[in-house]
């Protein structure tokens, strides 16, 4: 008895280690590496430029368009909310607030992890698979210089962007339901969304928040794609980890980050 | 004077998990000829030339290459030693992003200052080398396996190496891009002034092609000689492989119960 409780404790240590100490460490090691290696992608900005693109520009729409309904859902709810209290004119700073604190740098870097981010993986574990990135080691050329650095430096300054076209198209999206179709008054929609939301207590809080969601994405997703083995199966079960493993980073650190930030001031 | 050798493999032993790969094997190289290292599949060959290209390092014993000791060398000393080697891959490792002539031009832009122009000109002569010159703007996926191998080829000697490796060059092409490619690299070590290595198990191509030929099996080299005394080699294994027989000292079947006893489980 004791023999197989021992067998079952040892067991589920060598997995614990194996699966999630190892794993944790290389990662660590991985983006020490990277950001040693980071030089070439800043020397030669047209390479992340193209990340840039690949990332940010191709999920404009996704966001855009997700912002826009976010939006207009804030206001449909707010207004129903709102109105029951007699303060319907403070539909803008609900709006606003909600979302440039949390929706925008939440939902984007969601929807940033599942359209970009596993892209992301999906490519490097692609070129993994075909010898790609073996080849380019062979050609004395760094692929984690190459290929690595700039996909994470160019997910890493588009998930900011992304966030904020979001908020903005949201604070829109608001604006069309709640002044256009239900009838607050715009004026006051405006002027106290611009007195109560502050710049830099909200705005580059949300900032923060979603540079530290595009650090996480990217990370997670080239060190997936990095690490997926050679083979389709290896590559699927990377682009699936990445999209889970990011969510739950981010949803986990926007905790953290809005206990550090908001704390009841 | 006595030939130099360009790559010396001394008395190297290799495992992966454990699982004994290359049993010290000894090897050499020598500058200008065209070397092939033969073998069944899964014989550890692929694994040898990735240690004569430092992408492996070995348990035991050294790899030389130009009297570098690879497997002793810092990675910025390997990366300057590679800049002096080529491999072509097995299916070609072409960049799916990049078109033929930007796949060729790929090491000079990384590695040279030359004006944009002149890449372009040098991309276009190492194309014209494998005949590809009019597939320039072609993309990889536009491309046949033979001609993507052709690229890869053109790509591989961009920088003029000294050194060539060749990992299955011959592997799912037709006869005659089989031919071709067998005859770029002949050509190619000769105009280059290069020494390859091809590791195949194609052997008709094969002995057609090489100076010498390395026999793998099962982790160590059997024999070596000239292509002439490959054929007339009187050793089973050898023979069975030279041959393409079914059976003989490579079983046709992986070990297994007694038949009778596994289908009628008695």
């Amino acid at each position: 008895m004791t023999q197989r409780v021992l067998e079952l404790v040892r067991a589920l240590g060598a997995r614990i280690v194996s699966n999630w100490i190892w794993r944790l460490g290389f990662g660590f090691r991985f983006f020490w590496v990277m950001l040693r290696e980071s030089g070439t992608s800043f020397r030669r900005f047209h390479l992340t430029i193209r990340e840039i693109y690949f990332a940010g520009v191709l999920s404009l729409i996704i966001i855009l368009v997700s912002g826009l309904f976010v939006g207009m859902v804030l206001g449909l709810q707010g207004y129903d909310t709102l109105v029951r209290y007699g303060s319907s004119e403070a539909l803008g700073v609900l709006v606003s607030l909600s979302l440039v604190r949390e929706l925008g740098p939440v939902v984007a870097g969601l929807l940033f992890a599942s359209r970009a981010g596993s892209a992301i993986t999906a490519e490097i574990g692609l070129m993994k698979a075909t010898e790609q990135l073996s080849a380019m080691e062979m050609m004395a050329v760094d692929p984690i210089a190459r290929v690595v650095a700039p996909r994470f430096w160019g997910g890493v300054i588009s998930m900011p962007l992304l966030a904020a076209l979001f908020s903005a198209m949201g604070v829109f999206g608001g604006y069309l339901v709640g002044v256009r179709l239900i009838g607050v008054d715009e004026g006051s929609f405006w002027s106290q969304m611009q007195a109560a939301v502050d710049f830099r207590e909200d705005v580059l809080n949300g900032v923060i928040k979603s540079v530290v969601f595009g650090v996480a994405v990217s990370w997670i997703a080239v060190y997936e794609g990095y690490d997926a083995p050679p083979t389709a199966e290896g590559v699927s079960g990377a682009t699936t980890r990445t999209v889970v493993t990011s969510s739950l980073a981010i949803l986990a650190l926007d905790f953290v980050l809005t206990a550090l930030m908001f704390r009841g001031t | 004077m006595a030939t130099s050798n360009l790559v010396e493999v001394e008395s190297v032993t290799f495992s992966y998990d454990r699982r004994p790969i290359l049993k010290d094997i000894n090897l050499v190289v020598p500058a200008g000829k065209v070397v092939a290292i033969m073998g069944l599949s899964g014989c550890g060959k692929t694994t040898l030339l990735r240690l004569i290209g430092g992408a492996l390092l070995p348990d035991q014993g050294e790899v030389r290459v130009a009297g570098q000791a690879v497997n002793k060398l810092s990675d910025d000393e390997l990366f300057r030693l590679r800049r002096k080697m080529g491999m072509l891959f097995q299916f070609g490792a072409l960049f799916t992003d990049l078109s033929s002539l930007d796949n060729v031009a790929f090491q000079m832009r990384e590695h040279t200052n030359l004006p944009e122009e002149l890449i372009r000109d040098l991309a276009l002569m190492k194309l014209q080398a494998v005949g590809l010159r009019g597939a320039a703007g072609f993309m990889p996926s536009e491309l046949s396996g033979g001609m993507a191998r052709r690229v890869a080829l053109a790509r591989s000697i961009a920088l003029d190496p000294m050194l060539m490796m060749y990992d299955e060059p011959f592997t799912g092409l037709d006869p005659i891009s089989l031919g071709v490619i067998g005859q770029l690299i002949r050509r190619l070590n000769d105009s280059l002034g290069a020494t390859s290595i091809v590791v195949t198990h194609d052997v008709a191509e094969a002995l057609e092609l090489v100076d010498y030929v390395y026999y793998m099996a099962d982790g160590k080299v059997e024999f070596h000689g000239t292509p002439g005394e490959v054929r007339s080699a009187a050793l089973p294994s050898m023979r069975q492989f030279v041959r393409g027989e079914i059976d003989g000292p490579s079983p046709f079947h992986y070990p297994a119960p007694e038949y009778r006893q596994d289908l009628l489980g008695q």
